[in-house]
């Protein structure tokens, strides 16, 4: 057992297990964004899926192309662009908010009150 | 080994509370997961050897986002009220579509990218670098996207406050 552990646990860590916590935290968004009816429910699923797309940027960067920075930027400029998109859905959100005091997404059914 | 060890600690985490996230009933709590795996993420970074990126996830995920997502959070709902979710058979949609997804990727992780990696321990990435590839105008180098970013950034903060301001 403690033989089995330690083979288990030597070397460097796969790219493959990189790869499954990635995946598991997109899906687990997909699965947010489609059940979920509030609004920020929905943000916050599409945070969780942008971030595992900048995992999965960084992880190729690192274990294929080391010498490279592409994927680095790529993930860089990922931040940059979720931190833009984020500010701006949460003011449409409270703008919403402030128009039809709600959030949920089944009850927006007009475009101006 | 302790790379290892770590990782492994650091994937449980983020597994677990991505999901929890993303089930969960009260949405202040799930905001709170939310950090947790972001702050997991920023510790993969630092054990990919990306410093620099690490901060950056800190600071602008788990500093701005978040503080953005609760004072909003804070604002459209009332204390105590759970979140709703949609109807029942719309959840089972939900959930078969995304352990589709997730078989069918895993199926193709787990059978081809084993082939195309090795390892290669490099020194870390220096911030010098970083700096030049980001500001030079060379090939591989970032000036022209940095200035878009930049006048993204102002466009969406004249835009946010556009949209959010009182009337």
């Amino acid at each position: 057992m403690g033989d089995l552990l330690i083979n288990f646990l030597s070397g460097p860590v796969p790219i493959e297990a990189y790869l499954g916590v990635s995946l598991i935290m997109f899906f687990a968004g997909v699965y947010g964004f489609l059940s979920r009816k509030s609004l920020l429910m929905i943000l916050i699923s599409v945070e969780l899926m942008l971030n595992a797309a900048d995992i999965n940027f960084i992880v190729f960067n690192r274990y294929l192309y080391p010498g490279h920075m592409e994927g680095f930027f790529f993930a860089l400029f990922t931040i940059a662009i979720a931190a833009c998109e984020t500010a701006v859905a949460i003011a449409i959100i409270i703008n919403i908010y402030r128009n039809l005091s709600s959030v949920q997404a089944g009850e927006l059914n007009q475009m101006k009150e | 080994m302790a790379d290892q060890i770590i990782f492994w600690i650091l994937a449980a985490i983020m597994t677990v509370f991505s999901i929890l996230a993303v089930t969960s009933k009260n949405i202040i709590r799930s905001a709170t997961f939310l950090l947790f795996v972001l702050l997991g993420t920023a510790g993969l970074y630092l054990l990919l050897g990306y410093h620099y990126l690490f901060a950056v996830q800190i600071a602008v995920y788990a500093g701005g986002i978040m503080v953005l997502f609760i004072f909003a959070i804070l604002l459209t709902n009332r204390p105590g009220e759970n979140v709703k979710t949609e109807k029942y058979y719309r959840k089972v949609i939900a959930g078969i579509t995304s352990f589709a997804g997730l078989a069918f990727c895993g199926h193709i992780i787990y059978w081809n990218v084993n082939k195309a990696y090795t390892l290669v321990a490099t020194s870390e990435l220096k911030v010098q670098d970083i700096g030049h590839t980001l500001m030079g105008t060379d090939k591989y180098q970032y000036l022209l996207p940095f200035e878009f970013i930049s006048v993204l950034l102002l466009a969406c903060i004249v835009g946010a406050i556009m949209i959010a301001r009182k009337r």
